[in-house]
């Protein structure tokens, strides 16, 4: 019978690093996943569903490396699924609920505006993440690319859809400093050392876009240590539902 | 509100051992930029491709239906056009 209880994850810095990473990367492909049946148009729809998945396979091969760091013998499932919200180690970020599209589109430019530097520098280092950022990071490459030119047309396009990038921009910023946060592991690149690269791919977006930088006020954090949102607690109720009931099912 | 209609723009793909772009089907985007990744998106998830054009639809010129006698029915009686009475020598490759 296979366990249905939560686990608690033995980190060592290398099992934290992957798992936060991991995490990220689940936690937004979920999210993402959610527009399945609900784009506004098929060519969205299919290219929301490609990020998703691209998000979701660099999470299953963080997971194996996080399972190997920790040498208990678990699975991608068991880190998925079976870690209570205190165990989650992603960005607060990438865990906001998806709202519209333009939040959608800007949730995802100012995440990918970072991890796409990061995958790079990640991967001409001698990290053990150095083999997962050579392949991740040409998904990161178009997922930047992709995200960013929705945001200039969104940003740059009617009153209306203006507004809405606006909107989307000034309530996520407060969640863009966490991802900054000091890494003094030595395992992978510090993204301290990102933020200039985020920076310039920001401003450069949002100048086409005619959108305004909001000021860098209070920057939310805590999800790194496991402190989510609100709305965290339902994301994992669906994402981990089917796998709690029926412990083992395969289909 | 009203919003222009999205315009629709025809996909060609050259694929891996192809030596032409193909027509697969078509898209809609705002502009050729997101029409391109659009097509990306919905006709090259299996590996389909190397190459991606996009070309507005409204920039195809085509044949009426109705004059299809006219245009097409010609040929049909003029079978030596065919090049199958030729030997074709293998060192000419793809025909």
């Amino acid at each position: 019978m296979p366990a249905t209880t939560s686990i608690v994850v033995a980190e060592s810095p290398l099992a934290r690093l992957a798992l936060g990473r991991a995490d990220d990367v689940l936690i937004l492909g979920h999210r993402l996943s959610e527009w399945c049946g609900h784009a506004p148009m098929l060519e969205a729809e299919l290219s929301i569903a490609n990020l998703a998945l691209d998000l979701i396979g660099q999470a299953r091969a963080l997971y194996a490396l996080a399972a190997e760091a920790e040498g208990a013998g678990r699975s991608e499932d068991d880190f998925a699924y079976l870690r209570d919200e205190r165990g989650y180690r992603n960005l607060l970020l990438v865990e906001q609920p998806n709202g519209d599209f333009a939040r959608t589109m800007v949730r995802h430019f100012l995440y990918s505006a970072f991890i796409d530097p990061w995958w790079r520098a990640t991967a001409a280092s001698n990290s053990p993440l150095a083999d997962i950022a050579r392949k991740a990071e040409k998904e990161s490459a178009y997922h930047l690319r992709h995200a960013g030119e929705w945001v200039v047309r969104l940003g740059d396009g009617t009153a209306e859809s203006h507004r809405r990038a606006q909107d989307a921009l000034d309530f996520l910023w407060p969640y863009t400093g966490e991802m900054f946060a000091p890494d003094s592991s030595g395992l992978a690149p510090d993204p301290a050392g990102i933020r200039p690269r985020w920076e310039a791919n920001v401003a450069a977006v949002l100048a086409e876009a005619t959108l305004t930088r909001p000021d860098d006020g209070w920057m939310q954090e805590g999800g790194r240590e496991g402190r989510h949102s609100e709305q965290f607690g339902r994301l994992l109720a669906e994402l981990q539902h089917m796998a709690r009931s029926h412990p083992g099912a395969s289909w | 509100m009203t919003e222009a209609p999205m315009p629709l723009w025809e996909v060609f793909i050259r694929s891996r051992a192809g030596l032409a772009h193909r027509h697969v089907g078509s898209v809609h985007a705002p502009d050729a930029a997101m029409a391109l990744q659009s097509a990306r998106d919905v006709y090259t998830r299996r590996g389909e491709g190397l190459s991606l054009w996009v070309v507005p639809s409204a920039a195809i010129t085509a044949s009426d239906p109705a004059e299809k006698d006219m245009m097409f029915e010609p040929t049909a009686s003029k079978i030596y056009r065919h090049p199958s009475f030729y030997d074709v020598p293998d060192d000419v490759g793809h025909m």
